[in-house]
């Protein structure tokens, strides 16, 4: 019997994984590379503050900017609340039966519904029954409807996470059930929500097709951020200044620029969920 | 002495397996009582019992008599807090809130409309044997004391309520020697003011510090008196080759 020799076993399993590592990282690097160099001349904060003018072709990305901004506050604003509130009854309330298992599924499943079907059902519920119109509210209810599995998800992982000794440590001063998950639970699952919370936020702020159909705007050349009004959103002016423009070698540089200010502002986001990570690593220790 | 806390007849089962059998058994005032036996022998489930610790599990089916003196500890119209309160427990694993070490007492007291003043606290920690080592950090998180101080912390967090019985299940099986002897001495020193029921693993622990102690085998009460006797002159024979250590 030969044996391979163990040293070459191992440079192989090694190095596979080291290359697949390589791979990744070269791939990540030429994405970031081509929109640094060729956004880099555009991005100043005049770019981000001045609203784009002559169809366009001149002037910053303030108007999409707002657009964005607002959006995904109304998306925070309703799918938080109802999110955490969601996940906190399914892990501390609901008894865990047929039903909640498949509430539970069925939450689940919801997150890996592609984005375009959120798109179309907003369309139906919030834009034409419900008359909202092609509109801020009806595009940021969309996202919040996307938002809700993530955050739920999320949220109730935090909360497993959260071991029974620390409910049992509220119970046994007096404390009831309501006052152990608002006093304990949820402040020791708290980083955990959170970090749950910004990256589902910063991926939704970076959605086009829930927001196609239900009220994102080609171009607005008036003051916008009414509710009941169009807007102008990143990702939406960023596919349509590089495909549908017709002048788009033209406003290439702008789509550029656009393109790092989106990249920059969910870099943001997802740094400020590691912030609460390192927080909550901290705290554990 | 004054009987603080009884059970009879005491059946408990989870579905439908029964854990506890025909339990009665009661603590005197001022005492502390070691419940030992082999591990799954019931007396973590009959020590929860007292604090209705169970209530949790909707397939936990109690009945039977548990008295805290004349009350009912069951009685529908008392709030189960109101039990807690005057039962406190003291975990097998410390577990502190992850709040300061000054908020892990106040908040029992605030929760239960009790003043949480400065003096309250250090009263309650100087109970615990606590105060001297902690007094220039109450504003720290308690999770940065070590394991024993963290236990002796959930002794004066449960103290502070100023209970009638403190429950102890196992509160030395995570620590070292050092601060398992500083425990023993503390909850030898608490007996004065509060009535002790302990589960615990360890034969010497039980001899140092309870009163009585009660050994328990597969869900019944195999033997119960005065910790001396049990341990010099048991009358069950599963009783004395469990505490000469040929079963656990």
């Amino acid at each position: 019997m030969r044996y391979r020799t163990p040293k070459i076993t191992s440079v192989i399993e090694w190095g596979t994984l080291l290359l697949s590592t390589c791979l990744v990282c070269f791939f990540l690097l030429v994405v970031l590379w081509e929109i640094i160099s060729k956004g880099a001349s555009k991005l100043s904060w005049e770019f981000v503050f001045t609203v784009p003018t002559d169809g366009m072709t001149k002037g910053g990305i303030f108007t999409p900017v707002v657009g964005t901004v607002l959006l995904t506050m109304i998306t925070a604003l309703f799918s938080i609340p109802f999110g955490v509130s969601c996940a906190i009854y399914l892990n501390e309330y609901a008894e865990n039966n047929w039903l909640t298992r498949t509430i539970r599924a069925s939450i689940r499943n919801l997150s890996g519904v592609p984005s375009i079907i959120y798109g179309l059902f907003g369309l139906a519920l919030f834009v034409q029954a419900l008359q909202f119109g092609t509109s801020l509210m009806a595009a940021g209810l969309t996202l919040g409807l996307l938002s809700l599995p993530y955050i739920i998800t999320t949220t109730e992982e935090a909360l497993v996470r959260i071991p029974n000794s620390m409910r049992e440590a509220a119970l046994a001063v007096g404390a009831t059930k309501f006052e152990t998950i608002k006093d304990v639970v949820v402040p020791s699952a708290m980083p955990g929500i959170l970090t749950g919370v910004v990256l589902t936020l910063s991926r939704a702020a970076g959605e086009t097709a829930p927001i196609l159909f239900t009220g994102a705007a080609f171009y607005i050349n008036r003051s916008t951020g009414y509710l009941n009004d169009e807007f102008m959103a990143l990702p939406y002016h960023l596919y349509m200044l590089s495909t549908q423009h017709q002048s788009i070698e033209e406003v290439r540089p702008i789509a550029y620029g656009t393109a790092l200010v989106l990249v920059i502002v969910v870099f943001l986001m997802n740094l400020t969920a590691f912030y609460f990570r390192y927080k909550y690593r901290k705290n554990e220790n | 002495m004054r009987t603080k806390l009884s059970t009879e007849s005491l059946n408990l089962s989870f579905g439908t397996k029964q854990v506890l059998k025909n339990i009665t058994v009661s603590f005197n005032e001022h005492e502390i009582a070691a419940l030992i036996g082999p591990s799954g022998c019931g007396k973590s489930t009959l020590l929860r019992t007292f604090n209705r610790m169970h209530d949790l599990f909707p397939d936990a089916h109690i009945d039977g008599r548990l008295k805290l003196e004349e009350l009912d500890l069951y009685d529908k119209t008392i709030p189960v807090t109101e039990i807690r309160k005057r039962i406190g427990m003291v975990f097998q694993k410390a577990n502190p809130f992850p709040k300061s070490i000054y908020e892990n007492i106040a908040y029992g007291l605030r929760i239960n409309n009790l003043p949480h003043n400065k003096d309250v606290v250090e009263k309650a920690l100087r109970e615990a044997f606590l105060w001297e080592e902690v007094k220039d950090d109450l504003k720290m998180p308690a999770t940065r004391l070590s394991g024993g101080q963290q236990q002796r912390l959930c002794i004066a967090r449960a103290v502070a309520l100023r209970p009638e019985v403190i429950l102890m299940d196992e509160p030395c099986s995570a620590l070292d020697p050092v601060s398992t002897l500083k425990i023993e001495e503390l909850i030898t020193h608490l007996k004065e003011k509060y009535t002790i029921v302990i589960v615990t693993h360890n034969m010497q622990q039980a001899q140092r510090i309870a009163d009585k102690t009660v050994f328990m085998y597969l869900g019944e009460i195999k033997e119960e008196g005065a910790t001396q006797d049990i341990f010099n002159f048991p009358k069950n024979e599963v009783t004395a080759n469990y505490i000469k250590g040929q079963f656990g």
